[in-house]
């Protein structure tokens, strides 16, 4: 019936599923992303139709479109070594640091990158009795993430500018595949951003009473709302990722003049 | 219909242990638990467990099944590979006090210093006024049923121990229902950050993933309560606006 | 002599249900130092099962109510067999107690006001329970335990009390033992709270937990004390019953306050054809406006599934008898009509238990249930004032002691008297506390139990106490649950008299370290005991009322209409069974019971 196995030391009971699975596609993706962003970033070229298809622009074949790695456009006088440097280096620090200290992304890298720990109840990589979590500096760090949503709103902001610009072309109004491209990415970056935990604690979160008062009640409607995006963060955190990846490759594979941008109507001046 | 399968379980107490196989035969809709109870009926009386209502209310017989941290009640035997046998070990995070038993009472001795339900009209007898939509959140958390599941799972408890600088997530949700009570007036923000600990949470999620109740312990619970955190301690602009304000 | 670990308090509690946490706060309000004993953890007492709510004639949303048709609708759910002063202090109390709940920390669903939401329960004529969606009981027992740990008391946790000390007729303690380590520890109390709850492990078909084994009724009795309607077990009409694992898990009489219909094999609703004659007046006529009555209860009487508890259990034990069963010998329960958004925003504990542990999607497809014992009517006999029992110095509440409910329970019943006589048990206990002392410890009897404990444990072969168990619930399944007869009594009392025997001859292995075998051992005397007591009561009360049901008597008797059964030891040992007067009720509150008529 019932037999003995093991010696008399303290057994270890391991997960027996495929926990590794989820890290580890987690760690691919986020390294994939990096990899390109970093190659992206130091390009410091082929971002924008206007100046890369400068011929293409005049005739008005082209729509007026910015890679979102470049946005907003601005020139960068200083070198180093001789090399211009690129403006995205500058400008992915704020998409870059509202990502990192995202409550969603936390989870995901410290899992997938730190092992701190790799998945539930699987050992934590350099256990420590002196484990401080985010209290300290340079950790509490972490406590800013509403700084960086601050930031993402601007950037957001002027990302509607730039799908304002992506309805314009040289000889009129229209639509192309890159403007439904940057609309998309505006959309789903929205969706990101205004499912920010500290969104949620800004609109209603704080609050303790919602019925109290009108405002109240109000900002209960706004903490519902974002509660539903919130609930959903990591979905779009993820596609907001690659649909901003795949938003810098179309502009760059236009500029590149690998794909034609084509143009799904276009309304001339004065009609 | 029926198929024997084959129960792994830790035997020991708090000087180690080993393991002993048993061997059950199923039936419809057997949970792991029914296994365990099957082995003290047949095979040994002394098999020790925690357990009381076996519906997944009362949260007393949490344990590790296959190395997952689940309530033995809940965990259906049909649901788990059955061509190895079906490791079943005590809560890692806690003292081992014989077999399955552990000693949770870390858990009760923390939840003593949480300061609890501070109306502004204490004594009173009048009934208190509130709206639905002012309980939802915390009608959540008080969905708890003290499995302490989360307790085992946390990292910082289970791995790091933790126990002297972070409460572990039962109580952070404990905390937020009482932060998020409509009509309670204490203020337990600087208890959160500097007895709690609610800074050594970094937010990995394993206790909104092992919770049986489905309450979202980290998006619900803590992260809000780190947000009410930054609101006093970190957030510089709050700070200045509350020094041009005059307050405090 | 051996040396026990001894701990002293003014009021030693017995019981960390809801009925011995309110008694905590009750007895700590008063200045006293408050020891309390509990066989599990803290907060996982049987209080947690209770769903549906806590009634209180709060009236939030049905004005007309108050505490006199509570008085009315409790009493008639009894049969009258109530102590009508307990039931009087109960519905007055009632409200008081949920009020100061929400001040404990307790999130009640509210209405549109912002006040209490109630919902309505079988046998309660207005929208009475207070509750938090299906899970009342936890947020009962959580509430009182924060407010208890507030208040500061000494809680042992996992410590199993097996005996009662006496000092003459005096109770001035208990012993007992650490689950952990198995040693014997003493308890001494100036006055002594008995909160040990139920008992319903003798019955195959139970929604209780192992706790339940009758230890804190046999250690009244065994003491001394009278016990009364022992007989009267409460059979919840709806407990699971497919698969195995799941048999007596409860479905919440919700499922049914929100809609649900109950049907036999043959697809009829066969409630319309149980309906006695008392009732018929304020149930429904037809399916239709049964219906009706979910929306709009002001206009429509209720539908047939909400009758007590007893008239359900009976009608689908009928059902099943003759035939009409489900596939696994049970009846459908249907709530399916209602829609899946629903059905997860009013029952989401019922939906997910269905879901993952009985493989039955409650959104698509029909529950199957049969009666599951459920809840003890009868206990320890106490005085209502303070809770008092025969015996000094040895209080009473909660389900343990008896009075309430008299021949049936009404749903939403219990979780309010765990509070109004905890209270009044545990403030009593303190008063009384104030002018005694600390006799000295029986160590005669202490060591007569301690002997009696490690008996089964002296090595060699011998009866295992689980099979023991599981005969005697066979037997009382069998012979004592819901349909009872001279015959099946006789029978399921003469297994139990053998089990009896048996019993002296249990033996486990191991040591008492954590050792369920050997704690079973304990238990399956108390198991034995309680069974044949709540057999010879049976046996005595030769008429059918409220949850007994006697075959052979099926008809209401004016003599037992008017009589309580106590039960005593008598001086040999003995079970001394007599029936006593139900007392006679004032005329003012006559008066109220007529008015309802």
């Amino acid at each position: 019936m019932a037999t003995v196995t093991g010696s008399g030391t303290l057994p270890e009971s391991k997960r027996t599923d495929a926990w590794w699975v989820q890290p580890l596609g987690i760690a691919v993706g986020l390294l994939v992303f990096i990899a390109y962003a970093t190659f992206r970033a130091f390009e410091n070229d082929l971002y924008l139709t206007t100046q890369h298809l400068a011929s293409a622009w005049s005739s008005g074949q082209v729509a007026d479109l910015l890679s979102p790695f470049y946005s907003p456009l601005f020139v960068v006088d200083w070198k180093i070594f001789g090399k211009s440097v690129s403006p995205a280096l500058l400008i992915l620090i704020f998409p870059l640091s509202f990502r990192l200290t995202c409550y969603y992304f936390r989870k995901a890298y410290y899992r997938a990158f730190f092992l701190k720990p790799p998945a539930c109840a699987v050992p934590s990589a350099n256990k420590s009795k002196r484990w401080t979590g985010e209290m300290f500096w340079p950790m509490a760090f972490q406590n800013l993430h509403r700084f960086t949503f601050y930031f993402a709103v601007l950037f957001l902001l002027n990302h509607l500018h730039d799908v304002y610009k992506a309805f314009h072309f040289v000889d009129g109004w229209g639509m192309s595949v890159g403007t439904l491209v940057v609309i998309l990415d505006v959309v789903l970056l929205s969706l990101y951003v205004f499912g920010c935990h500290s969104c949620r604690h800004l609109v209603g979160g704080r609050l303790d009473c919602y019925s109290c008062d009108a405002l109240s009640r109000t900002r209960y409607g706004m903490w519902r709302k974002v509660t539903f995006l919130n609930q959903r963060h990591a979905l779009f955190a993820w596609i907001s990722l690659i649909w901003v990846a795949c938003a810098d490759l179309y502009v760059r594979s236009v500029c590149a003049g690998v794909i034609p941008d084509v143009i799904l109507f276009k309304v001339g001046h004065g009609g | 219909m029926a198929k024997t399968i084959t129960l792994r379980v830790f035997r020991g107490d708090a000087n180690g242990g080993t393991t002993q196989d048993f061997r059950v035969e199923t039936f419809p809709g057997m949970v792991v638990l029914d296994a365990i109870h099957v082995i003290q009926k047949e095979q040994d009386p002394s098999l020790a467990c925690r357990w009381n209502c076996k519906a997944a209310k009362c949260g007393s017989c949490s344990a590790e099944v296959n190395g997952m941290p689940r309530l033995m009640c809940k965990t259906r035997v049909d649901a788990l590979p059955t061509d190895k046998p079906i490791e079943v070990f005590p809560l890692k995070t806690f003292p081992v006090i014989k077999d399955l038993v552990t000693d949770v009472s870390w858990n009760y001795e923390v939840a003593k210093k949480i300061q609890g339900l501070t109306l502004a009209d204490e004594g009173s007898k009048e009934p208190l006024r509130m709206q639905q939509i002012d309980v939802d959140r915390v009608q959540e958390f008080r969905k708890c049923i003290e499995c302490f599941l989360c307790q085992n799972t946390c990292h910082i408890l289970r791995d790091n121990e933790r126990k002297d600088v972070f409460f572990g997530p039962r109580q952070m949700i404990r905390l937020a229902s009482l932060e998020m009570h409509p009509l309670d007036v204490a203020d337990r923000t600087q208890f959160l950050k500097e007895v709690a600990g609610v800074g050594a949470c970094n937010i990995t999620k394993c206790c909104t993933e092992v919770c049986p109740e489905h309450i979202q312990i980290t998006d619900n619970g803590i992260i809000p309560l780190k947000e009410r955190v930054a609101d006093t301690y970190f957030d510089p602009v709050r700070k200045l606006l509350r020094w041009v304000g005059g307050r405090k | 002599m051996a040396n026990y670990e001894v701990f002293e308090y003014d009021v030693l509690v017995i019981g960390a249900g809801g009925s011995g946490l309110r008694a905590v706060i009750g007895a700590r309000e008063k200045g006293a130092s408050v020891g309390v004993v509990t066989k599990s953890l803290l907060g996982k007492a049987h209080t947690v099962m209770a769903e549906g709510g806590a009634a209180a004639a709060l009236g939030n949303y049905d004005k007309e109510d108050n505490w006199k048709v509570h008085f009315r609708d409790t009493m008639r759910g009894g049969k009258f067999l109530n102590n009508w002063r307990t039931v009087e202090i109960f519905a007055k109390e009632a409200p008081d107690r949920i009020l100061e709940l929400e001040r404990y920390g307790a999130v009640f669903d509210r209405t549109p006001e912002g006040l209490i939401s109630q919902r309505a329960f079988g046998g309660h004529a207005y929208r009475r329970l207070a509750h938090v969606g299906d899970r009342t009981g936890l947020e009962l027992i959580r509430t009182l335990q924060d407010h208890a740990v507030r208040l500061g008391m000494e809680v042992h946790m996992e410590t199993t009390l097996t005996r009662l000390l006496k000092d003459g007729d005096r109770i001035i303690g208990a012993v007992g033992y650490r689950r952990g380590d198995g040693s014997i520890v003493i308890f001494r109390g100036k006055a002594v709270v008995l909160a040990t709850g139920g008992w319903g492990r003798m019955f195959r078909y139970t929604s209780n937990s192992w706790e339940s084994t009758g230890d804190g009724l046999v250690m009244a009795y065994e003491a001394g004390a009278v016990l009364k309607d022992v007989e009267f077990m409460q059979f919840h009409p709806t407990g699971m019953i497919w698969p195995p694992g799941m048999r007596g898990v409860l479905v919440t009489e919700g499922v049914r306050g929100e809609g649900g219909i109950l049907r036999n094999s043959k697809g009829e609703r066969f409630m319309f054809n149980h309906v006695p004659e008392f009732y018929r007046a304020e149930t429904a006529e037809t399916p239709e406006e049964a219906a009706r009555w979910v929306e709009d209860k002001k206009n429509n009487r209720r539908p047939p599934e909400l009758l007590p508890r007893d008239v359900v259990a009976r009608a689908i034990y009928k059902e099943v008898k003759e035939g009409r069963g489900s596939e696994h010998g049970g009846v459908y329960l249907d709530i399916s009509h209602k829609g899946e958004a629903y059905i997860k925003k009013k029952l989401p504990s019922m939906y997910d238990q269905f879901l993952h542990l009985g493989d039955v999607d409650i959104t698509k497809q029909p529950m199957e249930v049969y009666p599951t014992v459920h809840y003890a009517m009868g206990g320890v006999d106490t005085e209502p004032e303070e809770c008092k029992t025969s015996l000094r110095g040895l209080f009473a509440c909660g389900e343990v002691a008896c009075g309430l409910h008299g021949a049936n329970r009404l749903g939403g019943n219990s979780l309010t008297d765990l509070l109004v006589f905890g209270r009044r048990a545990g403030e009593a206990a303190a008063e009384f506390a104030k002018t005694e002392g600390h006799p000295e410890t029986p160590m005669d009897q202490v060591e007569e139990e301690v002997e009696l404990l490690m008996r089964p444990l002296q090595g060699g072969d011998g009866e295992n106490p689980y099979t023991i168990q599981s005969e005697l619930q066979e037997a009382m399944q069998e012979g004592a649950m819901i349909a009872r007869t001279e015959e099946s009594l006789k029978q399921t009392l003469d297994k139990i008299l053998e089990l009896q025997r048996r019993a002296n001859d249990i033996r486990v292995a191991g040591s008492p370290a954590f050792n369920p075998g050997w704690n079973a051992a304990r238990d399956t005397l108390y198991m034995l005991i309680s069974s044949e007591l709540i057999v010879r009561a049976a046996l005595e009360r030769k008429e059918s009322r409220g949850s007994h049901w006697r075959l052979d008597y099926p008809n209401e008797d004016e003599f037992w209409s008017k009589h309580n059964i106590t039960v005593r030891k008598g001086e040999n040992g003995e079970p001394v069974i007599e029936p006593r007067p139900v007392p006679e009720m004032p005329e003012e509150l006559k008066k109220i019971l007529e008015e309802g008529a």
